[in-house]
Formats: C-alpha cells, sequence, structure tokens
C-alpha cells in the first residue's frame, strides 16, 4: 500500500493488564451493563495498517479516552495518530468505526473522533468518520473492506 | 400540538433504508437501501403491503428514489455511479435507460416540475442536469461544478424549472437556465457543517434545510425591487435565513420535508426520532417563527434517514430507517 513508513520508528508503549472479572461479574443475575473497560478491550487490539502492533501499544488508544454511557446509548472514543501528519489517521478511525458497529449492539450511537490537537486535519478526519453516507460507501469498496479486515484480524498478526 | 400514529411497520429490505418516495397520486411508496433493491408498496384493503421488488438496476446501495411529476417514471440513484429510469407504463417497472457519467456514487435524483430535465448530483462534487428528450432519451445538458466537496441531495421548485442542491461543503446553491447554460445564481451560507436535504414550500419562495450541525433553516427568497430593501445582483433573486430552529435535534438532521398541503414541517434524525413544525400563525415572512409541534421519540430504533409527506392525504407520513423498516404512520392535530 505505501513504501515509506509515515513514522518508521514508532514508540512502543505497554500494555494494560488483563480485565480483573469481579465476583459479580461471574453471577449469573446481574445485569452486566456495558463499560468503557469492555468497550477499549474491543478496540485495543486493533492492529495498526503499517506497524505489526496493537492500537494499543503504539498509544493511539487508551483506556482514559473511552467514554461509555449506557443509559444515553452513546460511545465515543478519541483516537491519538502517532504522529500530526499520520496519513493513516482516516483509515485508523474506520477501523476503530466499524470493529464498534460489528460488535456493540445497534442501540449505540458510536462516535469516533481524532484526540483534540493530536493531527493536522483534525477537523476534516473527523467530519469524515462522521459522515455515515461516505462510510457505507467506504465500505462497499472491496479493496478498502480489505485493509480494514486485516487490521481487525488480530490472529493473523503477529502481535 | 400534535400527535404521530403508527399505523404499520413494513419489513422486507435487508439492510438500511435510506429513503422513500410517494407517487404524485399518493398511492404509491416507493423505498430503497443498502440491500441494492427498490420496493414499492401500496394499500391493500387496509394494510399496506409491498407489490414490487426492483432487483436488477443497481450493483451497489441505491440511496434515492423520485418518481416523475406525471407518475409514470421512477428514478434511482445509487452508489455505482448510475442512476436508473424506470417505466411502468408496460404495467411492470422496466428499467429504460441508465444515466452514467458520475465519477462516483450518485447521491440525490430528482425531475422538474415541467418533465424536461432530470438532476443528479455526486460525491464527485458535481450536479448534472440531463433534459428528457420526446422519444425518452436522456441527454447530459450541464455539468454543474459549483460545489467544492460531496453533494448531499437536490430538490426541484414546484413551479419552476429551478434546482437546489446542498452539499458536505456546508452550503446550498440555487441553479437555473440562463441563455441555454445553467448557472449557480445564489449559494445560501449559514450551516456550519454538511447541508444532507432542502425542500421548497408549496410557493416555492421558501427553502427548509436540515444538517449535521443540528440545525434547520428556513430561507427566503427576495425578488429584485423588493420593499424589505433585500440587495440583489441583476435580475436573480437573493435568498436570505430568515429562521433558525436550533436545540431540538441531539444528532445529525438527515431529511427534512415541507408538507405542500399542510405547511408542517418533519425531520429525520439520527437521535431515532421524527419532529414535527408548523409556523405561528400571523408572522412577518421576514422573521417566522416555527415551534415544535410534535416529537415521536424513538420511531425507530436506529437513526431515521428520511420522513415525507403523503401528497393527497395530510395526516399520512412515511418514515425509513438503519433499522431497515419503513413506518408508516397518522398525524393529527391535537
Amino acid at each position: 500500500m505505501v513504501s515509506v513508513l509515515d513514522n518508521a520508528n514508532p514508540t512502543v508503549y505497554s500494555k494494560v493488564g488483563e480485565r480483573i472479572i469481579s465476583p459479580e461479574e461471574e453471577e449469573e443475575n446481574v445485569v452486566d451493563v456495558i463499560d468503557d473497560r469492555e468497550v477499549f478491550d474491543l478496540i485495543r487490539v486493533i492492529g495498526d495498517p503499517e506497524h505489526p502492533l496493537s492500537l494499543e501499544e503504539l498509544n493511539v488508544v487508551e483506556d482514559s479516552r473511552v467514554h461509555v454511557d449506557n443509559v444515553k446509548n452513546k460511545v465515543c472514543v478519541e483516537f491519538t495518530p502517532t504522529i500530526p501528519h499520520c496519513s493513516m489517521a482516516t483509515l485508523i478511525g474506520l477501523s476503530i468505526r466499524v470493529k464498534l458497529l460489528r460488535s456493540l449492539p445497534s442501540r449505540f450511537k458510536v462516535d469516533v473522533q481524532i484526540t483534540p490537537g493530536s493531527h493536522a486535519s483534525e477537523e476534516a478526519v473527523n467530519k469524515q468518520l462522521a459522515d455515515k453516507e461516505r462510510v457505507a460507501a467506504a465500505l462497499e469498496n472491496t479493496h478498502l473492506l480489505e485493509v480494514v479486515n486485516q487490521c481487525l484480524a488480530p490472529t493473523t498478526r503477529k502481535i | 400540538m400534535s400527535v404521530l400514529k403508527e399505523l404499520c411497520v413494513l419489513e422486507g429490505h435487508q439492510d438500511r433504508v435510506w429513503n422513500l418516495a410517494w407517487n404524485p397520486s399518493g398511492t404509491l411508496l416507493a423505498s430503497c437501501g443498502g440491500d441494492k433493491t427498490i420496493r414499492i408498496w401500496g394499500k391493500e384493503d387496509e394494510s399496506w403491503v409491498c407489490k414490487t421488488i426492483l432487483t436488477d438496476g443497481h450493483q451497489r446501495t441505491v440511496r434515492t428514489v423520485a418518481w416523475s411529476r406525471c407518475g409514470n417514471y421512477l428514478a434511482s440513484a445509487s452508489f455505482d455511479a448510475t442512476s436508473c429510469i424506470w417505466s411502468r407504463k408496460s404495467g411492470e417497472f422496466d428499467c429504460i435507460a441508465t444515466l452514467e457519467g458520475h465519477e462516483n456514487e450518485v447521491k440525490s435524483v430528482g425531475w422538474s416540475v415541467s418533465g424536461n430535465f432530470i438532476a443528479t448530483c455526486s460525491r464527485d462534487k458535481s450536479v448534472w442536469i440531463w433534459e428528457v428528450t420526446d422519444d425518452e432519451e436522456y441527454e447530459c445538458a450541464s455539468v454543474l461544478s459549483s460545489h467544492t466537496q460531496d453533494v448531499k441531495n437536490i430538490t426541484w421548485h414546484p413551479h419552476e424549472d429551478v434546482l437546489a442542491s446542498c452539499s458536505y461543503d456546508d452550503t446550498i446553491k440555487l441553479f437555473r437556465e440562463d441563455n441555454d447554460d445553467w448557472t449557480c445564481f445564489s449559494t445560501l451560507e449559514s450551516h456550519q457543517s454538511t447541508v444532507w436535504c432542502v425542500c421548497f414550500d408549496r410557493t416555492g419562495s421558501r427553502l427548509v434545510s436540515c444538517s449535521d450541525d443540528q440545525i434547520v433553516k428556513i430561507w427566503q427568497e427576495y425578488l429584485p425591487g423588493n420593499e424589505e430593501g433585500v440587495q440583489t445582483k441583476g435580475n436573480n433573486p437573493a435568498w436570505k435565513c430568515v429562521c433558525t430552529l436550533s436545540g431540538y435535534h441531539d444528532r445529525t438532521i438527515y431529511y427534512v420535508d415541507w408538507s405542500h398541503i399542510s405547511g408542517y414541517i418533519v425531520t429525520a434524525s439520527a437521535d431515532d426520532c421524527i419532529r414535527v413544525f408548523k409556523e405561528e400563525e400571523g408572522c412577518d415572512k421576514n422573521q417566522p417563527s416555527f415551534s415544535l409541534v410534535g416529537c415521536q421519540n424513538k420511531a425507530h430504533s436506529q437513526d431515521v434517514n428520511c420522513a415525507v409527506w403523503n401528497p393527497k392525504d395530510a395526516g399520512l407520513l412515511a418514515s425509513c430507517s438503519d433499522d431497515g423498516t419503513i413506518k408508516v404512520w397518522q398525524h393529527s392535530e391535537l
């Protein structure tokens, strides 16, 4: 896809530990609402389009930048491109969006945005990611869908 | 105040339903969506049923459907970069023409009041005007490249061959034929994000628009020499935003329809709601007030993409959604 890497030597961050399962969560009759950590667990394993690393390892996604309002059915994810001119920003945002579209109940309204101040074209990328018509059209593009699916398939990657 | 009563849920589409269109007599409802099909619904006894499914026209999502003013033709716009013209003269719907030329997704299509023109608009930023010849041929009459971004929707004036378009570039533009050439004579700027839909009122001297900025705006036409003293250029009218409806919607507003019978405005938005607005009586046309008279919360379980008034029965409304369903509503004043 690209011959020159945008950011050839990215800083690699340590992963958060596994989710701690509380005794309540093991209870069958306790309602287990979807929370920040659960959504973070869905997206932290997404692969970077350029590096054999996860978005979590590149600090593109962080636990603290995922906000779930289970009552209002809202999920807001901010992601931080590794460099301010990252040409992959839209693709990364699209991968996060697709992962959440496929995994979360349809009642959720999902907003995926760039962490404020972390990208030169922040507004343009945010507008594109928020336009569901353009997202739908992009996902009918078989080549693009293949690239997104590769990012979403961590098992085939050496993470 | 007014209320919406759900009359029926029409199921059948296998993906999100993007758009709806009533035929001019209000007896048929066309729908289209992500499953690449067009469905035609009609009333049998007391219930609405699917009469026909048109499957062989498009290779990708069908984004919009539009009936000709005579009701004999249906046009469809698709992400496959083409528009199809369907004729029901033989009793069934036959695809009689495919309009090709746009570089990528066609977002909207519509017929002029005279029946002489069809307009299409696309992600390629252009609006095309097609001339309909006597022997049902369609020739490109003009390619309009005034917008700087993805053109979302077009709509024709109710009485003249004047076209309005709206875009991802946050503007609305108006076009008309001038010395055999189509030109943009007005650009309406005020929305802060993508303008998804525009619709004329019954007089054609007002427009309503809705946007990703979660605001609905009413625009008024001012002709040259108007007594209000609004500046115009040459013999072109000027359009001014005279009313802003903000604070009512929680997410993007995808569709707005202004009833030519009742004067009610309906909006369809990503907060799953359908809202109905009414102009307050005795308003100054230069500063009208519109109030929210009805709000159907959870009208659908996902984004509402379109809501359209029946052109003959003022109380009938249809809506469609990402949830794959179409609903028919009875609207009544309390």
